[in-house]
């Protein structure tokens, strides 16, 4: 039924053969686009395979086979690219998990309980939710200082606590995937508050944490203005520092190949993970904005 | 009843216990050095080589230096420039993606092949992908070699000594960036439209153009406020990709250079009281945004 009513309007509308010319244009252009998405990383891995003196020569399309010496070629370079590795893996893991478990818990304190405040709590939160971390980084410099924090992990780990956009998709999650009456059926089993959150709700809102994480852990790992600010020492700079350090040096006497191999390590790593879950990511992303 | 009520009551402290991790962080890590950085907007306070000038109270005269240094308003000028040459064709590619990923008859195959790709540059790292740009287009780098290669140029381009094309490739990249992300908010907006409004503007003949701009577009206003307004406060941000492009020179003479980028400058140095006083400006620039937003959202809770 559904299907004769289409072709009616198709008729009555459009005829098919625009439909069909409108279909092609369509994708030509999504080519074009996606080829103007993925053309850059196209060069970056062709030149990643590259040595020195070969792009030197100027451009060609074919990989070549130096990507392990180039590798070897940035390993002599004096960049802490292991430990940058390292530790921007130990800072985005952590900041993924502090900022879904306690967020997610925020949101279920506002979801499931009826208190003073709580209608205050949540809008603040959300009007502040845009507001951008740089338009307080002068003070909250000061504040590291005082704490005696410079140079640590934890001024880049533990603001994520309090992530407002998190706590704001977890809010809608809860909203369509947890009835209260779940809440209810564990109390009176006699479970405690604390592990009903643990045991029964974490579980239950599994796939908004993932999604999250993921979000978290991408944006901390391409976060370049606060830790630019906060570590100085070599052993402890995230990746992102190492790349505006790579950008400061002496470019007429760099080895472009481990140029475009360090450009290759710091993005793909993300690039991999998104390909596996990009289901889930993209699906995420209108879910995750004011209106879904 | 009443036992049972008291007892709610009691389960309900619970709702305090669970904000505190919330809202002790961000008390401390957001909160307090909001206020501290307004604190310091009223203060005279800067390295002069290893000497600290200040802390001296000069009320709002940083302000007025703020306001009336030629510089702060090129800044300003330049961060919206690279905004909108991002942003306008993001807007306009990202409204013609999303009606034809939500419209059911053209029935686009790979759809989803096509949204992860152009989605992919978003959660790229924006300094490496500037300096791949960077590398790319230096002098004998591979766009410069194709260019000659196809005869379209007898020597490499110098990009980055431009003004033009420096700025266009800042805007380009944010572009690129983000107009996947854009597509994506818009399509699930076009997707929210009651599918029988097209069938009755069907029904009346409306071809596939006019139904965009008569039923699409003015049903999308909400969304498209949104997008305008959150993606401004991202150019408001625009920091990473000229500071690496340009090793936060804001190079050719200074035409990249933006409000962050400034702002950072002033962190480095310590120049506490200017630096403020510019952090009070953004913040509550982006304040105001913020509230348009929240606003429009329309944000309800259940009730008590």
């Amino acid at each position: 039924m559904a299907q004769n009513m289409q072709i009616t309007y198709d008729i009555k509308g459009e005829n098919t053969g625009t439909i069909k010319r409108r279909r092609i244009v369509a994708y030509i252009v999504l080519a074009f686009l996606s080829l103007l998405c993925l053309f850059w990383f196209y060069l970056l891995f062709v030149n990643a395979t590259k040595s020195h003196a070969e792009l030197s020569l100027g451009f060609t399309a074919v990989p070549s086979t130096h990507l392990f010496t180039n590798w070897k070629q940035l390993m002599k370079m004096p960049l802490k690219v292991l430990p940058g590795l390292a530790n921007s893996i130990f800072v985005a893991a952590l900041s993924a998990i502090c900022a879904t478990y306690f967020s997610a818990m925020t949101a279920y304190a506002i979801h499931v309980y009826r208190f003073a405040g709580r209608k205050a709590i949540a809008t603040f939160i959300l009007a502040v939710m845009m507001i951008p971390t740089q338009v307080t980084a002068l003070g909250f410099l000061e504040l590291i200082r005082k704490f005696n924090m410079m140079d640590t992990f934890w001024p880049l780990i533990i603001p994520s606590v309090a992530a407002p956009a998190t706590f704001f998709y977890m809010k809608q999650y809860l909203d369509s995937a947890l009835p209260l009456e779940i809440v209810e059926a564990a109390r009176i089993d006699g479970s405690g508050e604390f592990r009903t959150y643990n045991t029964i709700i974490m579980p239950i809102v599994k796939p908004a944490i993932a999604v999250q994480a993921i979000f978290t852990f991408v944006a901390s790992w391409n976060n370049y203005f606060t830790p630019a600010l906060i570590l100085s020492n070599e052993n402890r700079k995230t990746l992102p520092i190492l790349i505006a350090q790579l950008r400061s040096m002496d470019w007429s006497h760099l080895d472009m190949g481990a140029v475009y191999v360090m450009i290759a390590f710091s993005i793909f790593p993300v690039v991999v993970v998104y390909l596996c879950l990009s289901k889930y990511i993209v699906g995420g992303i209108a879910a995750g904005s004011v209106k879904g | 009843m009443k036992s049972k009520k008291s007892k709610v009551v009691a389960f309900n402290k619970w709702g305090y216990i669970f904000l505190i991790p919330f809202v002790v962080v961000y008390s401390i890590f957001q909160l307090i050095p909001l206020f501290t950085t307004i604190y310091n907007s009223f203060f005279e306070n800067y390295r002069s080589g290893l000497t600290v000038i200040g802390p001296t109270f000069i009320g709002i005269d940083n302000f007025g230096k703020l306001f009336s240094d030629k510089n702060i308003w090129i800044y300003f000028g330049n961060t919206m420039l690279m905004w909108i040459i991002g942003f306008l064709p993001q807007i306009l590619i990202s409204l013609l993606l999303g009606a034809w990923f939500s419209d059911n008859r053209l029935r686009l195959k790979a759809s989803g092949f096509f949204k992860t790709v152009i989605y992919l540059p978003n959660l790229i790292m924006a300094s490496a992908f500037s300096l791949l740009f960077f590398a790319l287009l230096s002098d004998g780098g591979p766009i410069n070699s194709i260019l000659i290669a196809l005869h379209l140029r007898t020597e490499p381009f110098h990009f980055f000594s431009s003004i033009t094309a420096s700025r266009v490739i800042v805007g380009f990249i944010n572009f690129l960036m983000w107009f996947g992300n854009t597509t994506i908010l818009l399509m699930a907006g076009m997707l929210g439209i009651d599918t029988s409004l097209y069938e009755a503007a069907e029904v009346d003949g409306a071809n596939s153009r006019q139904k965009f701009f008569r039923v699409t577009l003015p049903l999308l206003r909400p969304i498209l406020i949104y997008v305008v307004i959150t993606s401004l406060i991202g150019g408001l941000q625009m920091f990473d990709v000229p500071q690496i492009l340009t090793k936060g020179a804001g190079s050719p003479a200074g035409s990249t250079m933006t409000l962050i980028m400034h702002l950072n400058q002033h962190l480095y140095s310590k120049n506490l009281g200017m630096g403020g006083a510019l952090s009070v400006v953004l913040f509550v620039l982006t304040g105001i945004l913020s509230i348009i937003v929240f606003k429009m959202s329309g944000f309800k809770l259940e009730d008590d």
